[in-house]
């Protein structure tokens, strides 16, 4: 890269910007479209998929990610990576059998009898 | 007479250039304008991240419940209205887009451009509160708004699956997690409105704190893209959940 595409005084043509605007709108509508298909177990997957690609438009382009330095690129990077990585917790609940029936009340598991205070310690 | 004069008028310019670089667009600290430009835009992003951390644990809570409880959030995710939905998703993408222009006509210093831009994506936001004011006002009529009057009714046409899996509290548990992260979205909303409107008006008033550089105003903009980005996926996974 060049140091022109690197420089934040870079301006883009004004037509980048109504591009990307006119594929959101798009992306919107195929957003609704794709709500009322059955793909099956891929409905899921479509409709995040839609909701990626449109999120990429404006990280890359409104916010002009795609022609900033590389270390405005692991900034941005690192919260979405971050946010992948808090999906691990899924794993304890797959994991765990989440229908065992709460008991009725909470009983302590062992029975604590209290201590007895002689008076020769209570003087202290 | 005339050589004190000049004299005078000297260390008045000699002032102001001094005056000029403790005030000017580049701060001590920084090189070059590009790099403080630079570390603007990563600060920016470093507080965008904490913003990601603060949604994520949401999303995570929203992921787990839908995942345990499927049927209730297909039924109780029925009682959104999708074209409101709709409608605040177009407003708000089409607010990205103007504020992207007011970016853009602050780089080229055309001031009254990128002000009017601002105050039309300031609009924008003000549209998308009064949708989900009414949104949240039909809520509360009709008992979806957790707490002690929460009222759910499944249609008699439901399936036996839904029925047994369906109870008042696991319907309560999704407009609780609904009104959370709107809720949380909304108030970025309203923040936005109150950091783009007083921008707007500085720029017009060419305060020299953001007309010295448009970083100022990517700054706003980046903070309201991301509130947009947000929304993105709210609408799907709130408004438009599979059926099947």
């Amino acid at each position: 890269m060049t140091h022109d595409e690197h420089s934040s005084h870079h301006i883009l043509p004004i037509r980048v910007y109504v591009t990307v605007f006119v594929l959101l709108m798009v992306l919107l509508v195929l957003t609704y479209v794709a709500a009322l298909q059955n793909f099956g177990i891929l409905n899921n997957v479509v409709a995040l998929t839609i909701a990626v690609v449109k999120a990429l438009l404006v990280i890359l382009y409104f916010m002009h990610v795609r022609f900033s330095t590389r270390l405005t690129w692991i900034y941005a990077a690192a919260g979405f990576v971050w946010f992948l990585l808090l999906f691990i917790a899924f794993g304890d609940y797959w994991t765990r059998n989440l229908n065992v029936p709460a008991p009725k009340q909470w009983e302590p598991p062992i029975t604590l009898t209290q201590p007895k205070i002689s008076d020769s310690d209570h003087g202290h | 007479m005339a050589i004190e004069a000049t004299q005078g008028a000297v260390h008045e310019h000699t002032a102001a250039v001094a005056a000029q670089d403790e005030h000017g667009p580049v701060h001590h600290q920084f090189e070059d304008i590009e790099q403080q430009n630079e570390s603007y835009i990563v600060g920016m992003w470093a507080f965008l991240v904490t913003e990601i951390m603060f949604f994520g644990a949401l999303f995570l809570a929203y992921a787990v419940y839908r995942w345990k409880y499927p049927l209730v959030f297909i039924e109780a995710h029925k009682m959104l209205d999708i074209p409101l939905g709709l409608t605040n998703t177009f407003i708000l993408l089409t607010s990205s887009f103007f504020v992207v222009l007011a970016v853009h006509y602050h780089k080229l210093n055309r001031r009254k451009l990128a002000a009017t831009w601002l105050f039309l994506t300031v609009l924008c936001a003000f549209g998308f509160l009064v949708i989900k004011g009414f949104e949240y006002g039909h809520k509360f009529k009709v008992g979806h708004v957790p707490g002690p009057n929460f009222t759910f009714e499944l249609p008699a046409s439901a399936s036996p699956e839904a029925k047994e899996q369906v109870t008042v509290e696991r319907a309560q548990l999704f407009f609780g997690l609904y009104f959370a992260m709107t809720g949380l979205h909304g108030i970025h909303v309203l923040v936005g409105i109150l950091i783009l409107t007083p921008l707007a008006f500085m720029i017009l008033k060419g305060h020299h704190h953001v007309v010295d550089d448009y970083i100022p105003t990517e700054m706003a903009a980046l903070y309201w893209h991301f509130v947009d980005v947000v929304w993105i996926f709210l609408f799907p996974l709130f408004y438009l959940i599979p059926l099947h």
